[in-house]
């Protein structure tokens, strides 16, 4: 076993695992794939950008910025491209899916204008230091990536099953007719689940920005797809589904680059994943059919 | 405490209620009987807010509640146990029940969560079992019970013996005289007319989204048209 590439899979595979959250959140609570999710996490990578470059900010308000930028813009596709064409009558189960898509669009367009096609290099003050541990340098870049990453999917965990909103969360993504009959303000849920899915996107940016070195309007695209096939991977709408897909499919890529078929990583990651998907086509934590008895 | 004048619901151009007025008393249980289709499932949508009525008005103590989303009528005091029972089925019991207290914020959530597991052993003992496990009995137990963590002033319970055995139905209907009897008003649908007749104080018959006829429980027991409709009287059935 190569310990040097397993730890660059997890870092690379966690934050694999915040984008995929961010999705498969949605997915639970609305039955809405988000596909404007890859461009939001692009917008947070390039706040995040802006604030180390142009204003000389750390890094932790970096994030910040990032993580209030995601947080409106999540704000505003729940508020304009969702909300709008819920519950009305003969609206296709398909409009929002459209809405999203052309949010995607318009997101990416408004960051060509703003910072131009080019891809930016994202300098991290600390880019130089890694520590030696037996025979495995792990960089202080990726021991923020996945400590961040690590913190936001054990975070995000425990307030989902020991908060009062975490479980109002679940209960709306299981039922939401259900849920606002036992007092759920199913509104505020949704609105509360998009703006956390993007706050994840936004995050995760700044974090692949500072992984790979690079930032561009087109990366949201590449890291958009990686994203709905982990939560295919993992099932639709599970959270541990997402967490693990993120991981497997990190830890893929690394591998195949490591076993000298850098060519093909997407290439080997994906047949991996149709493979799982042959075998557990429910994905590997969804379900094949309700549990509910009679 | 609840009264509700003219109320028309529409599903798609279908007018499934055609101005349904009816008045449920403090402290009474009150029944909604009639055929499948009849409109009883619309109207309990409606009371609770998932529905929205075109027509008419829905009052609750007082205050006008048309408008109002279903979380806030539960703020109010008015549950619904809906149809089919509606268990959270991958959440536990114990927090399905939790859910149910959702709205409160008062230091007797823990108390009441022990009262209704006193009244409901059997989910004392299923506490960390996933809801969609128990029996169609058990759910609907775990409903009322939930229900009930809202600490409603007025419960409305939809088909509460649908699909369940009979010496159970006979538990399930012991149980709302209970309640009832401790002080939350009920509003109760029922194709089980027998039953329903034999604990209610008022009813009334719902025939394809009009209310028929209505009176007390006794009243309507002796009244032959319902008899023969809906009590099988006169015929061998």
């Amino acid at each position: 076993m190569n310990w040097q590439q397993v730890i660059n899979g997890l870092t690379i595979g966690s934050i694999y695992s915040i984008v995929a959250l961010g999705y498969t959140l949605v997915f639970g609570v609305l039955q809405i794939l988000n596909m404007a999710h890859g461009e939001i996490f692009m917008m947070g990578a390039f706040i995040g950008l802006m604030m180390v470059v142009k204003f000389q900010a750390p890094l932790p308000v970096a994030f910040l910025a990032a993580v209030l930028v995601t947080a409106i813009l999540g704000y505003l596709l729940e508020r304009f491209a969702l909300r709008p064409l819920r519950g009305k009558a003969g609206v296709s189960h398909l409009a929002p899916l459209i809405s999203t898509i052309g949010v995607s669009i318009f997101l990416e367009n408004l960051a060509h204008h703003w910072f131009g096609a080019e891809t930016h290099p994202f300098p991290v003050s600390f880019a130089t230091i890694s520590y030696q541990i037996g025979g495995v340098k792990i960089s202080l870049v990726q021991l923020t990536i996945f400590i961040i990453s690590i913190t936001l999917m054990v975070g995000l965990s425990l307030w989902l099953s020991r908060t009062k909103a975490g479980t109002a969360l679940r209960a709306t993504a299981e039922n939401i007719e259900t849920a606002s009959l036992l007092g759920v303000n199913t509104q505020k849920i949704i609105t509360l689940t998009v703006v956390i899915a993007s706050v994840m996107g936004g995050i995760a940016g700044v974090l692949v920005g500072m992984a790979f070195n690079a930032v561009s309007p087109q990366m949201g695209l590449e890291i958009g797809l990686k994203g709905l096939a982990i939560i295919i991977l993992g099932g639709m709408g599970n959270i541990k589904g997402a967490m693990v897909g993120g991981l497997i499919l990190g830890m893929t890529e690394v591998m195949s680059v490591a076993f000298g078929y850098s060519g093909y990583r997407d290439a080997i990651a994906f047949l991996m994943i149709i493979v799982i998907l042959l075998i557990r086509p429910q994905g590997l934590f969804g379900q094949s059919a309700p549990q509910v008895r009679k | 405490m609840l009264t509700v004048k003219g109320l028309e619901a529409y599903y798609g151009n279908i007018r499934a209620l055609k101005g349904i007025d009816l008045d449920v008393k403090e402290g009474s249980i009150v029944t909604i009987i009639g055929a499948n289709g009849a409109g009883k499932t619309t109207t309990m949508k409606a009371i609770s807010g998932l529905l929205n009525p075109r027509n008419g008005s829905i009052q609750f103590m007082g205050q006008d509640i048309t408008g109002l989303r279903p979380d806030q009528r539960v703020s109010m005091g008015i549950s619904l146990v809906p149809e089919g029972r509606a268990i959270l089925s991958g959440m536990s019991v114990l927090e399905n029940l939790e859910m149910g207290a959702y709205h409160r914020n008062d230091q007797e959530v823990k108390q009441d969560l022990e009262n209704v597991m006193d009244r409901f052993p059997i989910l004392r003992e299923r506490i960390h079992q996933a809801g969609g496990t128990l029996s169609g009995g058990q759910q609907q137990m775990l409903a009322i019970a939930r229900a009930l963590m809202a600490r409603p002033k007025l419960l409305l319970l939809d088909e509460p013996s649908m699909g369940l055995a009979p010496l159970i139905v006979a538990d399930i209907f012991k149980i709302i005289q209970e309640i009832n009897q401790e002080g939350t008003t009920v509003l109760l649908v029922e194709q089980n007319v027998k039953q329903a007749l034999k604990i209610a104080d008022y009813a009334y018959v719902l025939e394809t989204g009009k209310i028929v006829t209505s009176g007390t429980a006794d009243e309507l027991l002796d009244d032959s048209r319902v008899v023969e409709a809906y009590l099988g009287g006169g015929h061998s059935s």
